[in-house]
């Protein structure tokens, strides 16, 4: 780990000033950039911890009855809440107890790494990404790999979540690391259903929509039929080929919408 | 009942109480007045040559002590091997130089470059990232077979080839074992591959050196299973520094598995540089530096044909088998796909003819060694594959196959040049078939099916060699050193006794077992014995701890010193009591005179024995220390029967354990609990190495499961409930415990079972796979079903 300055904000304003200096990177729960600062892979000159801002932190709902999640809530308040079932199991199965007792939903959204878990609900679901400047629908949030419609120095306050009438998150894991080899979270809302794949592309996440289409006319499994995701631009590596990840994230579809509660 | 004390109890492992609560002493916890950290820059690309390096900038930075290079090693020895193997011509093999830092060519993505030492870890770093490095790249060397095509890039420029040795076993079976194999009924071959494993222990090495100016003396605090072979062979050999000045310490170590044995070019850099220094200098390894130093394990690329008649049974068997090496030759490396591997492919079966022919290559990867098991994993994993598959081809049941083949009179000399002492096969077969309840496989199966799961059931048997060995025979197979093993056992003036152990723990629990043989012995409560291991300044000199050998050998020896102890008491009792000591009975901790009521306690003795003033003086000196050497005359050979049933799901691949049996012949047991622990782990490694482990080197030589985000390790919830049994003993006739061993056991004795189960469960759903190389991951079991 190289040598950093720090600062611990207490306001979303506070901590937006201190974002503004040149080298400045928001630190969250930590849970993904301390073990790239002890690998020395990143060397922020200031990290400003977003752990002491208490109004970015909670779970409510709002007047149109979405989860309003702030973005410093920790997976495991996530995956106690009894509102969002699916979305409560997704977090209880996010690394293990001290990951979940640390990392956030807004560092985690932020980071979109192609193997995190949040982002597959988020898409499934219709979810808007709050900021400090702005609104952002979770369509135009996620853009690759590690990439985000955020702006330098820009924070997720709050994550809004429509309550799906039924959802289900589906992982199957990756054999070392238990990120998902393919994840696939099935949200089936007032006006449709989502499909949220993470884990199986280059491109990062992904709405499936092909399945979407199928399963809004008829929410089983069987819906699926013949439908086969294509296996272009997925991952292919020495956990998986692209064709299986293709072949899981179909296999997962259907899980899911049997599973849907 | 089962006992509560002595040999053949299960008291808790006393050592677990430091282990658990954070108090143990492990190598990094030791930390010495002014030392110094040393960070080591390694190669970052697997061949190429050092045009420059230029440490100019990187010297100039804060807190820098000194920078080391390959140039400041160059009039210094290298790492030396310990085993030399002699190939199919009766030539020595090829043996290249082993350099503490690269020198001239880096072969390896980890091999060291520079050494920085600086006040902190952290100057270190910084420093190290200054330096400057020139390489100009070569090919890199991965593939065995490519290795040795004429014309294939050199690993090292001096020797003729890639090829280490050719090694063929036994060569003069070589044209009556062809012969066997065209003439034969029915060949079964089958092509596989011993995946290659990063033996992982919780605790990375370390080294810790130091050299006393006043006195001259260096000590070296590491990570290691064996401090004694570490100061001989690093005194003698690379650093020329004689025993009596230089003091070895592997405090607790937290586990080995083979990768501990051996001499690393950190220990001899941190002794060494401790005195350049005058510094002490220290170096902790991070996981990612392990992954990329520590010697590998496995990485065997073979073909095995069975030959059967046509009742079934064996009549030939023939191997041909790559093995990689790595970069350089780790210190037992030769030995282990050879006379580790080839002398145990007669398995438990009554093979007349075998040949087993070895090529041992050179790569541009981390050194290949000794992991749990050491050859006899890669061994037992090839034969018990292929039997299931002649099994399968030949419509014969896998269990009866084997059966109608197993050896069934001791002593039996195989045609591969050991001699099995003593064993059962068939009791552990029919104790296996029990406790796995094998005839309610249907049953479960069905409830498999119900639920859309694949199941398959799978046998295996496996025999080892332990309690390596004795120092006459494995000197005539090339060992450079002998494997005996020693013990001093000090009796103390009030009766309380410490015995000083050549063997090493680092896991294995040998402070709570010594003590239940001693006690038991002298008939005294075990907290009287204390175990002393791992220091070279209070220890007898030993060859430490490997191939399941600290119970059967270093036990031995400390048996023979307990006899000699006793003997001499005896001696002084009879004195005291004036009796002849023939006459003198020890037992539950007191001396009588044979038909008498005369009586003296364990302590009256022991303080007569320092304390002399009504002592025998004139025929024996004070005092009650004694040493023994125990040099056994064969290896051990424990053996069993496993057996594992798994699920597959049809949709995914994936693989679960659902139960898992293991039968075993370890002959005479001193702890059940410690034994079941040891076949607990091991199982666990096994299945590890069968379903999620596997290093993987691209084409460009860079290690790309160089960390647990891609090299999978087995987590408790991976495994079932193991029902494990060892009732089934057939004790060692050559060890005075008459024990055999049993460390290596699960290791050895699980991947054919889990392989087999699910080749099983795949036939059983009419898929056409006979075989899938280790590991099994969900992927390789999809694509195989495709």
């Amino acid at each position: 780990m190289y040598a950093f300055e720090m600062e611990r904000p207490t306001t979303v304003d506070e901590a937006v000033a201190a974002l503004k200096d040149e080298d400045a990177q928001a630190l969250g729960g930590g849970q993904t950039l301390i073990p790239t600062l002890k690998a020395r892979l990143a060397m922020p000159g200031k990290l400003v911890s977003l752990t002491g801002i208490d109004a970015i932190k909670g779970i409510s709902k709002d007047d149109a009855g979405r989860l309003c999640i702030g973005g410093g809530t920790v997976h495991r308040a996530i995956a106690e809440q009894g509102d969002f079932p699916g979305l409560a199991g997704l977090a209880a199965r996010i690394g293990d107890p001290a990951v979940r007792n640390r990392g956030t939903i807004g560092g985690s959204v932020a980071n979109n790494d192609p193997s995190a878990c949040y982002p597959a609900a988020l898409l499934a679901t219709g979810a808007t990404i709050v900021t400090d400047r702005r609104e952002i629908a979770a369509d135009d949030f996620f853009q690759g790999m590690f990439t985000t419609a955020l702006e330098e120095g820009e924070i997720v306050t709050e994550v809004k979540l429509p309550i799906p009438e039924k959802s289900n998150y589906q992982k199957f894991a990756q054999p070392a690391s238990r990120f998902p080899l393919v994840g696939v979270f099935v949200a089936k809302g007032a006006d449709g259903v989502g499909v949220g794949v993470t884990g199986a592309s280059e491109g990062g996440v992904f709405r499936w929509r092909e399945a979407e289409e199928a399963l809004s006319g008829n929410f089983s499994a069987d819906a699926l039929g013949d439908l086969a995701a294509s296996a272009d631009g997925l991952i292919g590596d020495m956990h998986g080929s692209a064709a299986y990840r293709a072949h899981l994230i179909k296999v997962l579809t259907g899980r899911a919408v049997s599973a849907a509660a | 009942m089962p006992k509560d004390h002595g040999i053949g109890a299960s008291p808790k492992r006393r050592e677990d109480v430091r282990f658990l609560t954070g108090d143990g002493r492990y190598t990094d916890d030791i930390n010495i007045a002014g030392q110094a950290h040393v960070y080591f820059l390694r190669s970052d690309v697997a061949h190429g040559r050092i045009r420059s390096v230029d440490t100019s900038e990187a010297a100039e930075m804060p807190g820098v002590v000194r920078i080391f290079t390959g140039e400041d090693f160059a009039a210094i020895g290298g790492l030396p091997c310990g085993w030399c193997v002699t190939d199919r011509e009766g030539n020595p093999m090829q043996e290249p130089k082993h350099p503490v830092l690269a020198h001239e060519k880096v072969r390896h993505v980890g091999d060291p470059i520079c050494a920085v030492v600086a006040d902190t870890l952290s100057q270190a770093r910084d420093a190290a990232e200054a330096i400057v490095v020139d390489i100009e790249e070569l090919p890199a060397v991965i593939d065995m077979k490519k290795a040795v095509q004429e014309g294939a890039t050199k690993v090292h420029d001096d020797l003729t080839s890639n090829l280490c040795y050719d090694w063929g076993f036994v060569e003069d079976n070589r044209a009556a074992v062809d012969e066997a194999i065209k003439s034969a009924h029915h060949v079964t071959t089958l092509e596989l591959v011993n995946n290659r494993l990063v033996a992982n222990p919780m605790e990375p090495r370390v080294a810790v050196g130091q050299w006393e100016k006043g006195t001259g003396d260096y000590t070296l605090y590491t990570t290691s299973q064996n401090p004694h072979v570490i100061r001989l062979l690093m005194g003698a050999f690379v650093l020329g520094i004689p025993e009596h000045k230089l003091r070895v310490v592997a405090p607790d170590v937290g586990g080995g598995f083979g990768t501990k044995i051996f001499h690393y070019a950190e220990e001899a850099f941190c002794t060494w540089a401790a005195k350049e220094c005058r510094r002490p200098v220290k170096w902790t390894a991070s996981r990612s530096e392990a992954f990329m130093s520590d010697a590998h394990g496995r990485d065997h690329v073979t073909k095995i044909e069975l030959a059967m008649d046509a009742d079934g049974m064996f009549t030939a068997l023939r191997t041909e088998t790559y093995a990689n090496m790595g970069a350089y030759l780790s210190t037992f490396a030769p030995s282990v796909p050879t006379w580790l591997h080839g002398t145990l492919m007669a398995g438990n079966y009554k093979t007349p003819l075998i040949y087993v022919n070895v090529k041992a290559v050179f790569t541009n990867t981390v050194p290949v060694d000794a992991y749990r098991g050491a050859g006899r994993p890669e061994a037992t994993y090839q034969l018990e594959r292929v039997i299931d598959k002649a099994a399968r081809e030949t419509g014969r049941d896998p269990i009866e196959l084997r059966r109608q083949n197993f050896i069934t009179e001791f002593p039996y000399a195989t045609p591969v040049a050991v001699e099995y002492d003593t064993g059962d096969y068939h009791a552990t077969m029919d104790k296996l078939i029990e406790i796995a309840d094998i005839k309610g496989f249907e049953k479960r199966r069905a409830a498999s099916a119900e639920k859309g799961m694949l199941r398959g059931l799978g046998v295996n048997c496996y025999i080892e060699a332990c309690g390596i060995a004795p120092s006459n025979l494995v000197g005539q197979l090339g060992a450079r050193a002998g494997l005996y093993e020693s013990a001093t056992v000090r009796v103390n003036a009030t009766g309380g006794l410490v015995v000083m152990t050549g063997s090493h723990s680092h896991g294995q629990g040998h402070e709570t077992s010594f003590p239940q043989v001693v006690a038991d012995m002298i008939g005294i409560p075990e907290d009287m014995v204390e175990i002393v291991h791992g220091d070279t300044a209070n220890t007898p000199m030993g060859m430490g701890t490997y191939g399941s050998r600290s119970l059967a050998v270093g036990g031995s020896a400390m048996v023979r010193a307990t006899e000699k102890i006793i003997a001499k008491a005896k001696k002084i009792a009879a004195h005291i009591m004036e009796a002849s000591d023939q006459d003198i009975e020890l037992k539950d901790g007191q001396f009588t005179v044979a038909g008498t009521d005369k009586s003296l306690a364990w302590g009256d003795v022991t303080l007569a024995a320092y304390v002399p003033h009504n002592y025998p003086l004139k025929d024996m000196e004070p005092g009650l220390e004694e040493t023994a050497f125990y040099d056994p005359n064969n290896f051990t050979y424990p053996s069993g029967a496993y057996c594992c049933e798994v699920e597959v799901d049809p949709d995914t691949g994936r693989v679960t354990v659902e139960r898992f049996a293991a039968a075993d012949d370890f002959g005479n047991i001193v702890n059940p609990m410690i034994v079941d622990g040891q076949v607990h782990g091991g199982i666990a490694q096994g299945i590890g190495q069968a379903l999620l482990e596997s290093c993987i080197y691209d084409e460009n030589g860079q290690l790309t499961s160089a960390s647990y985000m891609d090299y999978a390790m087995p987590r408790a919830d991976n495994m079932p409930m193991f029902t494990v049994d060892h009732s089934c003993q057939t004790p060692c006739t050559h060890n005075p415990l008459g024990v055999k061993g049993c460390g290596e056991a699960g290791a050895i004795g699980s991947p054919p079972a889990v392989v087999n189960a699910v080749v099983d469960a795949l036939q059983r759903a009419g898929k056409d796979v006979t075989h899938i190389d280790m590991p099994l991951s969900p992927a390789r079991v999809w694509a195989a079903m495709q």
